[in-house]
């Protein structure tokens, strides 16, 4: 299967040709991607702020002290740890979600196929800030929907935005329930590619609707729940938009992501050395993170 | 049909364009915020026509994007001549040397002995004067009047004790699910004009460290906590008070702490039956005695001229003249926005109104925050502690001296500053 050297590597003149047809692209990234990273990168070891804005002399070299205070700040880690916990809690829910969803719509049994899909899709293309208008009544402890239906099954009003613990769950609810629609259609084209002829041969064998969803379903859909994963780690790990109009991060800095106290940070403190460094520790952080759930996938298929 | 709009975007760009070199009229440049950017509009034409030498471009920004767009034109080298600013902005702006400062020009117009005290000072920083006020905010109460005369509690209070006693009756009366009062927890205004009004100077005296330990905000800060722990206030954040009118029409809560857009706001949004049911009344001083009212914040919007001005004598009349005091009447029968000069108000007639009357006695006795540019940064702070303790179970001690070291690490760069500049001045 491995091509041969020789071939690939072509003619010198080939080469120069190949050389100069990417470089416009080549450009492209190096001036709007490797450049901006750089300067990030300067940025984050210096304390540039307003005094700095106002006058370049007040602009310190301060090396690694904003990297180093931000892994000393305990803030910063209840951030990451918020960030880690919106993870954990989303990318099963929006997974599991999904699944459901597609397995649901796909189902021959089904009517209405398109006008589902088009029901589970919906979420991700309306406007957050107008939905969260509508959240915030339906997670109100007084006049909310939620609280209202747990009453009827006598449970306890729950202060959905206002306890610390409650409000991450809140914005997880809604970051899934605002993204998982993409996810499910992604789910709808993996399922529509596993060949009809493996769950006929399955029914022959007497295979049942869970063995069929065990043996065939899911390990044919491997490939597509990685990709899945992946963007939803990647997306929930930049949650931003979510804590920003529904809590402002808080009640203390309960729902702050990494992202959410980068910007506040930056522009809303305008620290923007020791905000690039926050997006410096983020990136590294999600690259780790992929190259881990890729390692696994690795893993599970050797 | 497309290419219309376009075509009609270039013909008034050219226009534009040659309206510079057929018009021997100095223009200048004002940017306005929010609704006064609208309202300001109205008083161009008398000002053009007094004085036809001078041509005003206002330009309308909303608030959101105000404080963003000032800073890029700053660093872009293209503030405009004139703006109209966040009295508590003045610091970070003076910091950034970005304003004109006005001592002489205010001092042969003879604005100052006219314009409220407190209000005036938040323009002083370093000495000097670097904005011209221009519409005064300040927090006071708005309460349920029936509901207050029914407690039987006294009233207006003279005390936080007497203030105290009649959001106790108020309570007692109301049950579990009303409350006396609602403070938002999240704000920090109502702990700061406490702290304010115990004589707390927040930070020391050049604005170098915190200073929240001091026992003046602890008590400040142990009597705000306490409304909420007594059951006075309901532990709700801003984003969860559904509808602020509404829930004070139905009587969840008897009084709230708020500023003069909700004269305008509390008039239009409950409905006529209970237009008589509420009022307004200064706030009270902490201990009987005292100066009364006790002292609110002093804020508002001030008006400034940019250093890089290319007319400053023009932008000057223009300034000078939204502040007189016709203009700044004209100004509130346009906008609500109360008038920063004594004279205006009588000219409007504005105290006539016994709901903003009580604005003019607290007025008088106003006083602005620290002035350093991370002070907004602090006051955020602030309020967190108040939360830690509420909802966190931090002891108010530890709240507090975790919140002097925090706002240490936030002022390290203005000392560094500060001892900077005077080594640099030792040394010339």
């Amino acid at each position: 299967m491995t091509p041969d050297p020789e071939e690939t590597r072509g003619s010198r003149a080939e080469r120069r040709a190949a050389w100069t047809l990417v470089s416009p692209a080549l450009g492209a990234i190096a001036i709007f991607f490797a450049l901006p990273l750089i300067a990030a990168l300067l940025l984050s070891l210096t304390d540039f702020d307003i005094y700095a804005l106002a006058d370049i002399h007040n602009l310190r070299v301060v090396g690694a002290a904003n990297y180093l205070r931000l892994l000393r700040d305990p803030l910063f880690w209840k951030v990451v740890r918020n960030t880690l916990v919106f993870v954990a809690l989303g990318v099963p829910l929006t997974l599991g979600a999904a699944l459901g969803g597609a397995l649901l719509v796909n189902s021959k049994l089904a009517r209405m196929r398109g006008f589902f899909r088009t029901v589970f899709y919906a979420p991700v293309v309306t406007t957050l800030v107008a939905v969260a208008v509508v959240f915030r009544y339906l997670y109100h402890p007084r006049y909310g929907l939620i609280n209202h239906l747990l009453g009827l099954f006598g449970l306890p009003p729950v202060d959905w935005l206002g306890d610390p613990a409650w409000a991450t769950v809140a914005i997880t609810l809604l970051a899934v329930w605002r993204s998982f629609g993409y996810a499910l259609i992604i789910y709808v084209v993996g399922l529509q590619a596993i060949p009809e002829s493996l769950y006929e041969a399955a029914q022959l064998d007497g295979a049942g609707v869970w063995r069929q969803l065990r043996d065939i379903t899911l390990p044919l859909l491997l490939p597509t729940t990685f990709f899945v994963a992946v963007i939803t780690t990647v997306g929930l790990f930049q949650i931003f938009a979510e804590p920003y109009v529904m809590t402002r991060g808080g009640p203390l800095y309960a729902t702050t992501s990494i992202t959410l106290l980068m910007y506040e940070q930056g522009f809303r403190w305008w620290n923007l050395g020791p905000a690039a460094a926050i997006a410096f520790v983020l990136f590294l952080l999600i690259i780790a993170v992929t190259g881990l759930q890729a390692a696994l996938r690795r893993w599970r298929r050797t | 049909m497309r290419l219309r709009p376009l075509l009609a975007l270039l013909l008034l760009t050219a226009a534009g364009c040659g309206r510079g070199d057929a018009d021997a009229r100095t223009t200048i440049r004002f940017w306005g915020f929010g609704r006064e950017g609208e309202v300001v509009r109205e008083l161009v034409p008398a000002f053009e026509a007094r004085h036809p030498e001078i041509r005003v471009e206002v330009q309308q920004i909303p608030w959101t994007a105000a404080h963003e767009k000032l800073l890029t034109a700053f660093v872009g080298n293209a503030t405009p001549d004139a703006a109209q600013l966040g009295n508590s902005w003045v610091p970070e702006f003076v910091s950034l040397n970005a304003l004109a400062p006005l001592d002489a020009r205010a001092a042969r117009s003879g604005v100052r002995g006219d314009v409220f005290p407190g209000i005036w000072d938040t323009n002083v920083v370093d000495g000097k004067t670097w904005g011209l006020p221009w519409y005064v905010d300040t927090r006071l109460l708005f309460y349920r009047a029936d509901l207050v005369a029914q407690s039987g509690g006294p009233w207006p209070p003279k005390s936080w004790a007497e203030w105290r006693e009649t959001m106790t009756r108020i309570k007692r009366r109301g049950g579990p699910n009303r409350f006396a009062i609602l403070l938002p927890i999240d704000e920090w205004t109502q702990p700061v004009i406490f702290g304010l009004q115990t004589g707390a100077g927040l930070l020391d005296k050049d604005g170098r460290r915190a200073a929240f330990r001091d026992p003046r905000f602890r008590k400040a800060m142990a009597f705000y906590l306490d409304l909420y722990t007594s059951g006075l206030a309901p532990a709700l954040d801003l984003q969860s008070v559904a509808n602020l009118y509404q829930q004070f029409g139905e009587g969840y809560f008897a009084m709230v702490i708020t500023g003069p857009w909700n004269l305008g706001e509390f008039k239009n949004r409950l409905p006529a039956d209970q237009q008589g049911l509420w009022a307004t009344a200064p706030l009270p001083p902490p201990e009987a005695g005292m100066p009364y009212p006790g002292i609110s914040i002093a804020g508002g919007s001030s008006l400034v001229l940019f250093r890089r001005s290319r007319s400053p004598e023009a932008t000057w009349k223009w300034l000078e003249y939204l502040s007189e005091p016709a203009q700044q009447a004209r100004f509130y029968q346009l906008s609500g926005d109360l008038p920063a000069r004594r004279s205006a108000w009588k000219l409007a007639g504005i105290a006539d109104d016994p709901k903003a009357a009580p604005f003019l006695q607290q007025l008088e006795q106003v006083a602005a925050t620290p002035k350093v540019p991370e002070w907004e940064r602090i006051a955020t702070r602030v309020a967190e502690s108040a939360e830690q303790v509420m909802r966190g179970g931090r002891s108010l001690d530890s709240a507090l001296a975790a919140l002097d070291a925090d706002v240490d690490r936030m002022l390290e760069k203005r000392r560094w500053m500060m001892d900077h500049r005077a080594g640099a001045e030792a040394k010339r």
